[in-house]
């Protein structure tokens, strides 16, 4: 693998992990990592660290939902006029151009399900184009962005030769 | 009544692991870095298909040498990897783990007396085994200065006229030490001058750091004198499925399977149809893992540089095999000092073989996350022997 390809497998498991610490276990330059990293970045690359919670261990309620929709892509514009449409709604948390029974996946996160269903039946619906929708909400999470959500033990005897 | 043991047995030492074992056992809240296998669980295309073949009822026996499907893979695998031909009817044969071959290997050779060489440190094993095949050990004791490769001048200084087996253990546990080809054929070279035979035991044989690794069985004239063995365990993180393989000259293996199928009659069924898949679709999973493990290698060898701790730089296996003959103490008084007071478990290099002494075997078998605690704590402990030294 590239290097930059080695640093993007990294980081996209641990994006808290820094400069130094990646240089060591890289076994490279801290300067060239410093240079990659940024280059990374200023090309889009790397277009944001967030932080993997799961909200299900906090008092906060959380509701997420997956939604299928269906749509008539505009002349000109196929289907990104209308996906932007959607994705500019803080609440959306993806939108995803899919191919098969349906055109975009879009998630959603809200405080309930009412929110999550009047912003379904007030916005998504009534725009221009799309043709229909399908809302699944999500009851629980087992793994997310390839991370177990339950942590398992070391199972393993503490001394072996 | 008579004493109903047997003189050969109540005579060898239990593993100087063992000790250890029960202290830290007694410690919850120990950190451990004594573990001599993966902290990864083992691929889930591997444990699928043997779950698979338990639905199927495959549930019988194997044959005695291993489901014929699964030599094939192995000879396979080492003839993609070194280059060299196996008969998978006749010359490879499935065992339950390397630990069976080791035994299997020795019995099959060794007539009484005969001596066996074993560099160590080394794998716990070799020299029970030795004894219970009615060999001599001879130990060669391997040097921190040669970074514990074995050199053909301390090969050629340990064989006597009745020195038969060489026991070559490279990628080796404890110390992390490879051999590259041009350790190899110096080696190969006084084999075959003193018309000796080895055992090559490369169950690291993927977890190489530096080029791919490289068999002995692949240089001129090798084949023909060498029991090559591997298994799962280390490279699949696979360790409790037990299971194992040797390639060999069938003048060997005939022998060899001999006694597996009077002892084991065959290894694990299930195990054998999850390594299947293993070799046919593994090698990006352990491509994974080998990069997850060079990354720690790194972590814990800046981290003892900057301890000021001399270690000299391992290429295989996952085990560093740090000095620690500056604070004038024993291994063992250093590990368990180490345990008690900073609670951290490492293992004494003496539990290795006596040459281990002054050194001790740090596993990199754990995250990053627990290394870096560990690092910290350890940091600690050699800051406080250092004040106490120069007080």
């Amino acid at each position: 693998m590239e290097m930059r390809e080695r640093i993007l497998a990294i980081i996209e498991k641990n994006s808290r992990v820094d400069i130094r610490e990646l240089a060591v276990i890289m076994g490279a330059e801290e300067i060239t990592i410093a240079n990659e990293l940024q280059a990374l970045e200023e090309e889009g690359v790397i277009c944001g660290y967030h932080t993997m919670i799961d909200w299900e261990k906090t008092s906060i309620e959380k509701v997420t939902a997956l939604i299928e929709v269906r749509i008539t892509p505009q002349r000109g514009q196929g289907y990104d006029h209308i996906a932007e449409r959607i994705y500019k709604y803080p609440e959306v948390n993806s939108v995803y151009l899919i191919s098969g029974g349906y055109d975009l996946m879009v998630t959603l996160e809200g405080k309930s399900l009412k929110s999550i269903s009047s912003f379904v039946s007030e916005k998504l619906s009534t725009l221009d184009g799309v043709l229909s929708t399908a809302t699944h909400f999500i009851l629980k999470k087992y793994k997310d962005h390839g991370t177990i959500l339950h942590k398992e033990e070391d199972a393993r005897e503490k001394v072996s030769p | 009544m008579r004493n109903p043991l047997a003189d050969k047995i109540v005579d060898i030492k239990p593993s100087g692991i063992r000790k250890f074992f029960d202290i830290v056992n007694e410690m919850e809240d120990a950190i451990s870095l004594g573990v001599g296998e993966p902290d990864f669980d083992t691929p889930w295309r591997i444990r699928d298909e043997g779950i698979y073949s338990l639905e199927r009822g495959k549930t019988f026996y194997t044959s005695n040498a291993g489901l014929k499907e699964l030599r094939t893979e192995i000879s396979k695998y080492i003839k993609r990897t070194q280059g060299v031909t196996y008969d998978p009817i006749k010359e490879v044969l499935v065992t339950v783990g390397g630990s069976e071959a080791i035994d299997l290997a020795l019995r099959a050779m060794i007539n009484p007396g005969d001596e066996v060489l074993i560099p160590q440190p080394s794998y716990v094993s070799y020299e029970p085994c030795a004894i219970l095949a009615d060999a001599k050990p001879v130990i060669i004791e391997l040097k921190a200065e040669n970074e514990f490769r074995l050199t053909a001048q301390e090969l050629r200084d340990a064989i006597t006229d009745k020195t038969k087996v060489l026991v070559l253990p490279f990628p080796n546990n404890p110390t992390g030490a490879i051999m590259e080809k041009s350790d190899l054929e110096a080696i190969a070279e006084v084999i075959l001058e003193k018309d000796l035979f080895v055992i090559t035991d490369e169950i690291y044989a993927e977890l190489s750091y530096k080029d791919k690794h490289v068999s002995i069985v692949s240089l001129p004239g090798m084949q023909e004198r060498c029991v090559l063995i591997n298994g799962f365990s280390k490279a699949y993180a696979m360790t409790g499925w037990r299971l194992g393989y040797a390639c060999a000259p069938a003048l060997i293996m005939e022998q060899m399977t001999k006694i597996h199928q009077f002892a084991i009659m065959c290894a694990p069924t299930t195990s054998q149809y999850a390594a299947v898949e293993a070799l046919r679709n593994g090698d990006d999973d352990v491509a994974e893992m080998r990069e997850a493990y060079n990354q720690r290698r790194r972590f814990l060898m800046h981290a003892f540089k900057e301890m000021g701790l001399e270690c000299f730089e391992p290429y295989g296996a996952f085990y560093v095999f740090p000095c620690i003959k500056e604070f004038g103490m024993t291994s063992d008084e250093f590990a368990e000092r180490l345990l008690r007071e900073e609670k951290v478990a490492v293992v004494p290099g003496t539990a290795f073989g006596d040459c281990g002494e002054g050194f001790l075997r740090i596993s990199y078998a754990y995250s990053l996350e627990n290394l870096k605690i560990a690092m910290k704590k350890i940091a600690k402990f050699i800051e406080k022997l250092r004040a106490e030294k120069n007080a």
